[in-house]
């Protein structure tokens, strides 16, 4: 996935994260994570936004995610959702439930 | 009468006595009410009343926590004994909160080196987690810390006790029946303690009131000096209006089921006395309870504990028919107190000492909140789910172990953070006196009490263990890293006889 | 083929839940609604409706909602919001698609197809996915019967009275402006065999004029109604369990019958009266109710 511009997803209301992304040419992903469950979770949603961004194919990119106790499905939409919103990108290529 | 006469007493030696009448002192003669203009107890200073009592540096001060986030007496007194040049003292306060936060400067500079309390909450609470102070905080319950003070394991030298009335003599109280009187605070039940068992008694009071200031919470003879101090709360802190029951549906189902558990558990009948938390879902219990009571046509004997207006409104609705309240919460609550004649103030042993047989003995139930509950039936109501102290224990340990049935209430998950883990951060009430968790996605009953669980069995409510709820939680939000912490322990935690029953340690932030 | 959807279930309570609030989606399940309703269309932004989507598809995909019918409400489909929302919603698994905005049988036609297409392009039986149409207008009121009529796939319709009383020029009252649409919807789900379902009642601290209209629709013969606040849920699912003297005399009547026929007898009677067939329905159907209020007990 081509990252155009800055985009971000999500609000700063509990259980939800706000994320931010930004176009990067190189330096793979620059994670800037403050949480209200740092100590408890911060590994587990900092696993959950590098995979999520993995999926997509997104490589490269200055991330910036202000979480306030989102659970896991919610970090993945609003990465997702800001990706595509940075990739100017309206299609997905949605996923059957297993 | 002579000493000969004396003397010739068949048995005199084992008759008390303390020798031969020798006169009275001088009658007074002036009125009583000229009499309370100059001979009295008021000082006209603070610092006047700290010389007085004859306070020194290493002595321990006490305090009551009725003002709440409004109390002005703590920062005003401890910042006057600073100026005085006092050090080394122990602040031994019935509770503390976020308002306290300028003794920091005062334990920074030695003037405060140990505390104990119920609680701690705000700046001050964060830094002591982070290392402050050197002496570990001693944590007790209202009731544990009654009976300490009454045992002298806790001695307090001198209780500094704000009292919104108080006349010349020492009368003090949390309201006044006064024309126009304040209705303050409510009770003073917490106080009670520390004027009763200190060495000496200063009160600090914003409304001095003609002698006799009736009904007192604490009596003159209890007191050594007053002080007049315009400013010794902000009402606005002390008190809000009435306590609101919640809106928020998930509380609410709580209440709900926790209500639906009381009654199938066999706690609902005539003549039935209970205790309700404040918090949230623990005090909107009450309002299905009061549902349930209409319906079945009982009564409630006695309601017990911290009262909010929601008790005091079934009161004069005529469902409640005693409250004995240590602590009003609210101004409905001690409006309540003021002019309800079977609403009684009591004291902190009187309400939950484990030395006495207290009223906590005499509940059917009690329904309390919890910061976190494990699957051995701990509950901590201390430490936050980053180990930070923000909370206190209150009557939680005294009123589970003295109630028939304790039911703890609280969300399976607050945000991400599970609330049912498997080892609580402090352990604050032992599992051995939890009967049932109440939570919004199920309700486990304690091993202990089998019979309990085939009651709301057989009323149809699905009954969990304590480890699917954990379970379920952590289906939801996952499993947390645990909290880490340093070796120092910055906080005692002592279980309601006085023995130690856990340890907080400074969090680690490295 | 495997169905997501059980045509005839219990339905007195569909809750309205936002596609785009993370913390009340997570708790959706607590409440004890007998459907969850995940809103993408009027309780999100139009600018947020790509993030809402992402976020009640993982949902669907991750959270566990135990036996609860999980419904979700599109937007139409004449903006391309609607096909967009069925291209994340059905892949995820959700039970029933609920249409708005319902103005002819066309309009479900339409969405059948969309719905039929995504399941084919990922594998899933085509059938599977159910649907509900909500009615919003007075075209849609006077079509109801042809509505209920267009697809195998549902499994109900439903009034949505804000759009509608708007449509009628009046505004939301005593129920007096209902009247006519609740009665037409009644009919044509009843003539359909599916289920039919009653308007929002919003003002969630009226609990009188909201048990008032509770008691009105369940006269008519609703099965159920939409609601706002989990607060609602109890005092309705209140309202729709049977009275015990009304459940009592049901499993007289059955009883009744299941001697009649140990004694190889056709007729059965109940206190010297012979039970006549809609007496039967009515009771199977009262004992359906209570058995499957006690079932809703999270499994």
């Amino acid at each position: 996935m081509k990252l155009k511009h800055t985009a971000m997803a999500g609000t700063l209301e509990s259980s939800d994260i706000m994320v931010t992304i930004e176009p990067k040419d190189t330096g793979g992903i620059a994670l800037d994570l403050t949480s209200s469950v740092m100590q408890q979770f911060g590994r587990q949603i900092e696993a959950v936004i590098r995979d999520t961004l993995s999926g997509l194919g997104v490589e490269n990119a200055a991330v910036i995610a202000v979480d306030k106790g989102a659970l896991d499905c919610t970090v993945r939409a609003r990465v997702s959702a800001a990706a595509l919103r940075a990739a100017g990108q309206e299609e997905f290529n949605w996923e059957v439930r297993r | 009468m002579d000493e000969q006469l004396l003397q010739n007493i068949p048995h005199i030696d084992e008759i008390a006595h303390h020798g031969v009448f020798s006169g009275v002192p001088a009658k007074h003669t002036g009125t009583f009410q000229d009499r309370a203009q100059r001979q009295n107890k008021l000082l006209p200073s603070l610092e006047d009343a700290v010389r007085a009592t004859g306070l020194r540096d290493g002595m321990t001060i006490s305090f009551h926590h009725h003002f709440r986030g409004g109390d002005h007496v703590v920062n005003r007194v401890v910042d006057t004994l600073a100026r005085m040049g006092f050090k080394n003292l122990t602040l031994a306060a019935s509770s503390l909160a976020a308002v306290h936060a300028p003794l920091i400067e005062h334990i920074k500079n030695g003037v405060i080196t140990h505390i104990e309390t119920s609680g701690l909450r705000g700046e001050l609470a964060e830094q002591i987690s982070r290392g402050l102070m050197d002496c570990p905080v001693v944590f007790r319950s209202h009731g544990g810390r009654a009976a300490a003070i009454r045992s002298g394991e806790l001695h307090i030298d001198v209780a500094f006790l704000g009292a919104p009335s108080c006349d010349p003599y020492g009368n003090a109280n949390g309201y006044s029946r006064e024309e126009g009187g304040t209705l303050a605070c409510g009770s003073m039940g917490y106080a009670r303690t520390d004027a009763k068992y200190a060495s000496k008694v200063v009160i600090l009071t914003n409304k001095l009131v003609s002698y006799p200031n009736a009904p007192w919470a604490i009596p003159e003879y209890d007191v050594d000096y007053i002080v007049v101090e315009e400013d010794i709360g902000d009402p606005k802190g002390i008190m809000s209006g009435a306590t609101r029951y919640t809106k928020n549906p998930k509380e609410l189902l709580i209440a709900q089921t926790a209500a639906n558990v009381i009654d199938a558990a066999g706690y609902l009948y005539n003549g039935f006395s209970m205790q309700m938390g404040s918090g949230g879902a623990s005090l909107a219990t009450a309002r299905f309870i009061r549902q349930m009571m209409l319906d079945k046509s009982i009564r409630c004997r006695f309601a017990l504990g911290g009262i909010t207006g929601q008790i005091t409104a079934m009161h004069e609705e005529g469902l409640i028919d005693r409250v004995l309240d240590v602590q009003s919460f609210d101004l409905d609550a001690a409006h309540s107190l003021k002019h309800n004649r079977f609403h009684h103030q009591i004291g902190a042993t009187y309400y939950a000492s484990f030395l006495s047989a207290a009223a906590v003995d005499q509940l059917d139930f009690v329904v309390l909140s919890a910061l976190e509950i494990d699957t051995d039936f701990n509950v901590n109501v201390l430490t936050g789910s980053d180990g930070v102290i923000r909370g206190a224990i209150g009557g939680h340990p005294d009123t589970a172990a003295g109630a028939s049935l304790s039911v703890v209430v609280a969300p399976l998950t607050r945000g991400r953070i599970p609330c049912v883990i498997g080892r609580v951060n402090t352990v604050v009430t032992p599992g051995d006196v939890v009967d049932v968790v109440v939570t919004d996605q199920g309700v486990a009953v304690n091993p202990k009490r089998p019979e309990v669980a085939g009651k709301l069995r057989a009323a149809g409510i699905r009954v969990y263990t304590i480890q699917e709820l954990k379970d379920k939680a952590e289906a939801l939000v996952g499993v947390p890293d645990p909290i880490r912490y340093k070796d120092r322990i910055v906080g005692v935690v002592m279980y309601r006889n006085n023995t130690v029953i856990d340890v907080i340690r400074q969090i680690d932030e490295d | 083929m495997e169905k997501r959807y059980v045509k005839d279930r219990l339905r007195r309570s569909m809750m309205f839940v936002p596609g785009n609030n993370p913390g009340m989606i997570a708790d959706a399940r607590i409440y004890g609604a007998d459907s969850i309703m995940f809103d993408l269309e009027d309780s999100v932004a139009l600018t947020e409706k790509d993030a809402a989507r992402f976020l009640v598809h993982n949902a669907l995909k991750t959270l566990h909602f135990g036996k609860k019918e999980i419904v979700v409400r599109i937007n139409d489909l004449s903006g391309g919001l609607g096909v967009r929302d069925l291209e994340a919603i059905v892949p995820a698994g959700v039970h029933v698609v609920r249409l708005p905005k319902t103005d002819s049988a066309q309009d479900v036609i339409d969405c059948e197809r969309e719905i039929a297409r995504i399941e084919e392009k990922h594998g899933i039986p085509v059938g599977a996915t159910g649907m509900m149409a909500a009615i919003e207008s007075a075209n849609g009121v006077l079509n109801a019967k042809e509505i209920a009529h267009a697809s195998g796939r549902l499994i109900g319709i439903a009034l949505g009275a804000e759009d509608y009383v708007t449509d009628l020029k009046t505004t939301r009252s005593d129920g007096i402006e209902l009247l006519f649409a609740r009665s037409m919807i009644l009919n044509a789900a009843r003539s359909a065999g599916i289920a039919a379902l009653d308007t929002v009642y919003s003002d969630v601290n009226n609990e009188e004029g909201f048990l008032a209209e509770v008691e009105l629709i369940r006269k008519l013969g609703f099965d159920g109604k939409s609601v706002i606040n989990p607060r609602q849920i109890q005092p309705l699912h209140r309202a729709f369990i049977p009275k015990e003297k009304d459940l009592q005399k049901a499993y007289a009547v059955m009883d009744a019958i299941a001697e009649a026929n140990a004694r190889g007898s056709g007729v059965a009677s109940l206190n010297g009266k012979m039970i006549d067939r809609p007496v039967v329905l009515r009771a199977q159907r009262l004992i359906a109710l209570a058995e499957a209020d006690k079932m809703t007990e999270e499994a």
